[in-house]
């Protein structure tokens, strides 16, 4: 992934940037504290539909979250493994540093060849000749991360540890860590690039506790987009927060100044949760069960008696324990969350079944006031539970965005002087 | 052991090492250009200090009263030629085409130690640049470490071997893990010889089509898996010995440098990686930390003999790879009792939990290490 030289076949990685003004546009826009998207689709912009530019790394907020959904994700969570804070603090710098270079389509450090014969070259080399892809990373500090490095006072109210909800079936070797990096990028090879050169860079500061893949995405964060099918085949979270809007935006996911902690204003919560899904008896389900468990229509997703997908749903009309009507806002005190989940598969279990689902990721302003009431009240009541089973966890606090090229992931947690 | 070997020769390409093909031959070579080698029991006298490139010739009479070795070396001790078993009062003429360099003369009275030494410089056009002495130092000390490692399992492997030959189950499960500890230690110069390792260390997996299955994995199966030692395990004991003795014989001509002590080091990590944390190196024996501790402390041998040119040229490094080696060690004195032995707790008794925290362990001593080699050469 280096800078493109020289091909007149591709357009250059500036042209890329410039092409969609995204970037720089959003770029501009965070810096003055609001969020502005510049792209209005996935299908309506010229760059998002090449795939192919950078999304801008600074801003007031981390890309990742409002920015559009791409096609594929790479979720890494880490546990830390040294108990020097300095050490750790120069690998967020370093990661922040390696960050900013892949997001804009560059290679690591000084390059996956021409260095010395003698040495392995900083970079991996798989994402060379790619382009951007959209790459975003975002980083999230978990619970246990508070633990250490003397933090313990510096945790949010807000980062709870997630309760033990009914039909939870926990994989602990799935669950927790102390920090996690999302990747997210239309060109599966660049995500995995991404994590695969962050965990380089951080043996011996920390090591990956586990990772998933994402291969589709199931939400949109464009307006009017159509939502992405899940593994069931249907069409959920249709209400999605579209990145530009900046009210709910406001409202839902991003930390307020005043919600303390200082540190956090700007950021997010982000719970991670995933979801196996019972492939082979969904697959036998009638037709009329499954439009009941969702409360929606499977061709078009249109809620129960409407016509289209983004039509505001009758909630009565649906059965007591439809998906829909128990998730929907009008049910939960107006409860909004916004959605960025993947579906995945990693092969099969042993027993002939796929081992595929969902893999549930969700921003919020405030875990205890988004995440856990809505699925205390989706694990006891949902009727897709039969369908489904949680099988891993985790819950981060996301800081806010880093500024400029002086700034780092993490700066307002660990910086004395912020 | 591994199935694709990057042997230590591959990467030897300093200038300072390109030598001709040496041969030894008891020739009629013409006095002219001839070196007397006088060796005796605490001596070794040389009649000329120079000589011009080309073919040069030792002529050498052992007058001590013990059997001697004369060996042609180059600055880190990496035998150019040489003749073994002179006995007392005997002569004999060896030959070699040298390039033009800085050399040795070796006596080894008996046949063992550093010997006594002569310099020898060979002159000619081209010469090759000269190399930082310390390394050369560098390189010397660890050609002599592993030497010594092959020279102390060779009793440790006859006392494996005697169990065995015995019928001795008991004592040779005992004595198998320590028979392998100098060979893990530097399985990358032992490893240099392509011929031996498929011998004495190939896993069932690893065996080509045709391939006898020799060594010490098929000895540890018949141990733990079949319990039993019959006439073929014998006979496999003593060709065991036989091959580790070839080895013994061969370190002395190792091509080692610098970037393959540094890359060597890497590779220790490497196999502890890919075969001793998976629990498939001793998969009947589960004498896996043994082999582990062995790899590492091979690996801190090499980069301590290199660390104080790491050191001067990245400093930085020398005190990551400090801390990493010291933190590497400390988790495996977890698994073992007494910290003086070799003792270690059973593989299978590593918990899923444990073996992440010593992969982790290795992932994080084996990044900075990948980058030894660049700051021992820059």
């Amino acid at each position: 992934m280096t800078e493109t030289q020289g091909t007149q076949a591709a357009p250059s990685r500036r042209a890329l940037i410039g092409w969609g003004g995204a970037g720089l546009a959003l770029g501009a826009a965070a810096a003055g504290g609001a969020v502005a998207m510049a792209r209005t689709g996935d299908d309506m912009d010229p760059a998002a539909a090449e795939t192919g530019g950078a999304v801008e790394f600074h801003g007031a907020h981390q890309a990742g979250i409002a920015t559009p959904v791409q096609d594929r994700l790479h979720f890494a969570a880490f546990d830390v493994k040294t108990e020097d804070r300095d050490a750790f603090v120069q690998m967020l710098k370093d990661w922040t540093d390696a960050a900013r270079r892949m997001t804009a389509g560059k290679a690591v450090g000084e390059g996956a060849y021409g260095g010395l014969a003698e040495a392995p070259p900083d970079d991996t080399g798989e994402a060379l000749g790619l382009k951007p892809s959209r790459l975003t990373l975002t980083i999230g500090f978990g619970p246990s991360l508070f633990d250490r490095f003397g933090l313990r006072d510096r945790r949010p109210e807000a980062l709870v540890d997630l309760p033990q909800f009914p039909g939870d079936n926990l994989d602990r070797a799935r669950t927790g860590g102390d920090l996690c990096v999302q990747a997210c990028s239309d060109d599966p090879q660049v995500a995995v690039h991404a994590i695969r050169n962050l965990a380089r860079i951080g043996f011996g500061k920390v090591a990956i506790r586990w990772s998933q893949l994402g291969f589709g995405k199931t939400s949109s964060t464009t307006p009017d987009a159509q939502t992405p099918r899940n593994l069931m085949g249907f069409k959920d979270g249709t209400r999605n927060i579209a990145g530009t809007e900046t009210d709910r935006l406001k409202k839902f996911v991003w930390v307020g100044e005043d919600d303390g902690p200082d540190w956090m204003a700007g950021g997010s919560y982000l719970v991670a949760r995933r979801i196996r899904m019972n492939i082979e008896t969904w697959d036998r389900t009638s037709l009329q069960e499954q439009e009941d468990v969702f409360g929606r229509d499977k061709r078009e997703g249109a809620p129960v008696g409407k016509a289209k997908e983004h039509d505001e749903p009758f909630l009565k009309a649906m059965k007591p324990d439809a998906h829909v009507r128990l998730a929907h806002p009008d049910s939960n005190n107006g409860i909004t969350i916004l959605r960025r989940g993947y579906s995945f598969t990693d092969g099969t279990d042993g027993l002939g079944r796929l081992d595929a689902g969902l893999f549930f990721l969700a921003y919020q302003r405030d875990v205890r006031k988004g995440f856990i009431p809505l699925q205390r009240r989706l694990s006891a009541h949902d009727a897709l539970n039969e369908y489904i089973q949680h099988v891993g966890s985790a819950v981060f606090a996301v800081p806010p965005g880093v500024r400029d090229s002086g700034d780092w992931w993490g700066r307002t947690l660990f910086s004395k002087e912020a | 052991m591994r199935a694709v070997r990057l042997t230590v020769t591959a990467a030897a390409t300093a200038a300072a090492l390109t030598a001709l093909s040496a041969c030894t031959a008891k020739s009629d070579a013409k006095d002219g250009n001839a070196i007397q080698v006088t060796a005796a029991d605490s001596t070794c006298d040389t009649s000329s200090k120079s000589v011009p490139a080309g073919q040069v010739t030792l002529k050498i009479e052992n007058k001590g009263a013990k059997a001697t070795e004369v060996e042609i070396l180059f600055p880190d001790d990496r035998i150019v030629s040489e003749k073994e078993n002179i006995g007392p009062g005997t002569k004999y003429t060896l030959t070699a085409e040298v390039k033009p360099g800085s050399y040795e003369i070796a006596c080894r009275p008996g046949m063992k130690s550093h010997g006594v030494r002569q310099k020898l410089t060979v002159t000619g056009g081209g010469s090759a640049s000269a190399r930082d002495p310390k390394l050369d130092q560098a390189v010397a000390e660890y050609r002599q470490y592993a030497q010594d490692q092959a020279d102390e399992t060779l009793p440790k492997a006859e006392a494996f071997v005697k169990a065995v030959k015995a019928g001795d189950l008991e004592a040779a499960k005992k004595a198998y893990g320590l028979s392998r500890l100098g060979w893990e230690r530097t399985e990358p110069v032992a490893e240099s010889f392509g011929d031996i390792d498929p011998k004495v260390d190939v896993r069932e997996d690893g065996l080509e089509s045709g391939q006898k299955w020799t060594g010490w994995h098929r000895l540890e199966k018949a141990l733990w898996h079949d319990k039993k030692i019959g006439a073929e395990e014998k006979a496999l004991a003593d060709q065991l010995l036989k091959d580790l003795k070839d080895w013994q014989g061969r370190v002395g001509k190792a091509e080692i440098t610098p970037t393959s002590m540094a890359n060597g080091a890497k590779e220790l990590l490497d196999e502890v990686a890919t075969g001793k944390v998976t629990g498939e190196e001793d998969r009947y024996a589960h004498t896996d930390l043994v082999d582990f501790k062995g790899n590492v402390e091979g690996a801190r041998k090499a980069y301590e003999l290199l660390k104080p040119v790491a050191a001067k040229n990245a400093p930085a490094l020398a005190k990551e790879l400090d801390g990493q080696f010291g933190a590497l060690d400390a988790l495996l004195d977890k698994y073992r009792t007494d910290k003086t032995s070799y003792d270690f707790v059973s593989y299978d008794k590593v918990t899923g939990d444990q073996r992440k925290e010593l992969s982790d362990a290795v992932n994080a001593l084996a990044e900075p290490l990948s980058k030894l080699a660049a700051a021992v050469v820059k």
